[in-house]
């Protein structure tokens, strides 16, 4: 399978601080990476270098082939949809917020009414279509987040801990139901959790972030049989099941 | 008591009140949309820039929020008179003068008010909307868009600040009968005539005209809130 990303030598600093650092990942396309790590570990950092909202310091990240400094910076994020933690819906109803992303890109309207029926049936918002932003449950705006990501059929989404401020059933229906779309779909996908059990069930490949550095890239399941040394044993030990 | 009512009535269908009505109305409308003009790309790069001095540039503009409209046209009359700078011109007492001062008074308030709208947004909302293939111009419309209501207060604050002032535009109008004689430097001539009647009539008159266009703005920005 073909690399869409490529990263290496990467480095990303704040100041004179360095935040993030890895040698060597790569995201093989229709693969989704689970990053794993605790708070402040860089593992936003690294969402936002690929999102291209952050500039590396040193080395660089290749997308299809062809370094992200190389890209139209508006080309490129035209390739990718990102999702917060936080839902940051629009004041506007449920069908303009998921239609956002194709307005931005001047899709056409009849285009844009298919694919968003399409996607907020999928994720099981057609009823709510007519709502304001305002008005929904923390379950239901995490589903419109997502449909307004999904819509735009990325050859990458990016996924910052998305369901971490639901409650735990909304979040095993939500976490079912993005696995399915993502496997369904093919998507290549980067995946930031706090949970072990959930990057094991939505991810073929795990990266441990401990100390803005990434100690160990693998399976889920080899993960968690060999960690990599003590740190990331102790890391895992320590993470929610 | 001073009976204002009457004077009022009889105010409704003088061609005199009616022209000074207007006059005011039109410098401080123009006055109002050239700081917005200004004041709405100014507040936008203060609040979503991050470069060194920005604070003190908007503790500059917050404190312009203040500023006197006396000392402003005192400058703006150094600035337009016949030996000053810009005296060449010919502005002086023309109803330009007073655009251009209440302009001054208007601006940093628009400004102001645009960089703290904006500011109160939650900050991830911007790379939200770059993250779903914004550029830079539509994720600044989409940010004006969620703080509309609060950009139309800066808006009605602009307003209020000039239709109300009548330091800058006695200074740079002079108050002269059928040119630059606007509500504001008529109530000052009434009242120090002794005509408390007329002044007072004069004074409704600008209040109500105030209310009209603050309900208008406060009826389109709660249209804006779904309410």
């Amino acid at each position: 399978m073909a690399n869409l990303i490529e990263i290496n030598d990467l480095q990303m600093k704040r100041g004179e601080r360095v935040t993030f650092e890895v040698q060597s990942l790569s995201i093989a396309r229709g693969e989704t990476l689970a990053v794993v790590g605790p708070n402040g570990a860089g593992k936003s950092t690294l969402l936002f270098a690929l999102a291209g909202l952050l500039k590396p310091a040193t080395g660089e990240i290749r997308f299809n082939g062809k370094p992200l400094n190389q890209w139209d910076a508006l080309e490129y994020r035209r390739k990718i949809a990102f999702v917060f933690q936080a839902p940051l819906l629009m004041d506007m109803t449920v069908e303009q917020n998921v239609a956002l992303g194709l307005k931005f890109r001047s899709t056409p309207i009849e285009e844009t009414r298919a694919r968003v029926r399409k996607w907020m049936k999928y994720l099981d918002i057609d009823s709510l279509a007519k709502r304001r932003a305002s008005q929904l449950s923390g379950g239901e705006a995490q589903r419109v987040s997502l449909a307004r990501a999904f819509v735009l059929e990325p050859e990458l989404l990016l996924l910052d801990e998305p369901f971490s401020a639901l409650d735990p059933p909304t979040r095993a229906k939500l976490l079912e139901d993005l696995s399915a779309l993502l496997s369904k779909d093919n998507l290549t996908a980067v995946f930031v959790t706090h949970n072990l059990n959930e990057a094991a069930q939505m991810s073929h490949q795990v990266a441990v972030i401990l100390d803005g550095k990434v100690r160990q890239i693998g399976p889920p399941r080899e993960i968690k049989a060999k960690p990599a040394d003590e740190a990331v044993a102790a890391f895992l030990h320590e993470m929610p099941q | 008591m001073v009976p204002f009512l009457p004077y009022t009535q009889k105010m409704l269908f003088d061609s005199e009140v009616l022209q000074v009505t207007l006059l005011s109305l039109q410098v401080s409308a123009i006055a109002t949309i050239i700081s917005l003009l200004i004041g709405l790309p100014c507040g936008t790069w203060l609040a979503l820039g991050n470069f060194r001095g920005r604070s003190f540039l908007l503790s500059i503009i917050n404190t312009g929020m203040a500023l006197p409209p006396v000392v402003v046209g005192l400058v703006v009359a150094m600035l337009l008179w016949r030996s000053g700078p810009l005296g060449g011109l010919r502005l002086i007492y023309t109803p330009i003068a007073i655009i251009i001062a209440q302009t001054i008074i208007a601006a940093p308030v628009v400004t102001g008010l645009t960089a703290a709208a904006l500011e109160a947004l939650d900050p991830r909302l911007q790379q939200q909307l770059l993250g779903l293939g914004a550029s830079r111009g539509q994720m600044v419309w989409y940010l004006w868009r969620e703080a509309r209501l609060p950009l139309l207060a800066a808006l009605m604050a602009g307003f209020g600040s000039v239709i109300s002032e009548v330091g800058a535009s006695m200074m740079v109008g002079g108050n002269i009968r059928g040119q630059t004689r606007v509500l504001t430097t008529a109530i000052v001539l009434e009242t120090s005539k002794g005509e408390f009647g007329i002044a007072l009539a004069l004074s409704t008159l600008l209040l109500i005209l105030t209310y009209l266009i603050n309900l208008g703005l406060t009826l389109i920005q709660q249209k804006g809130a779904g309410r």
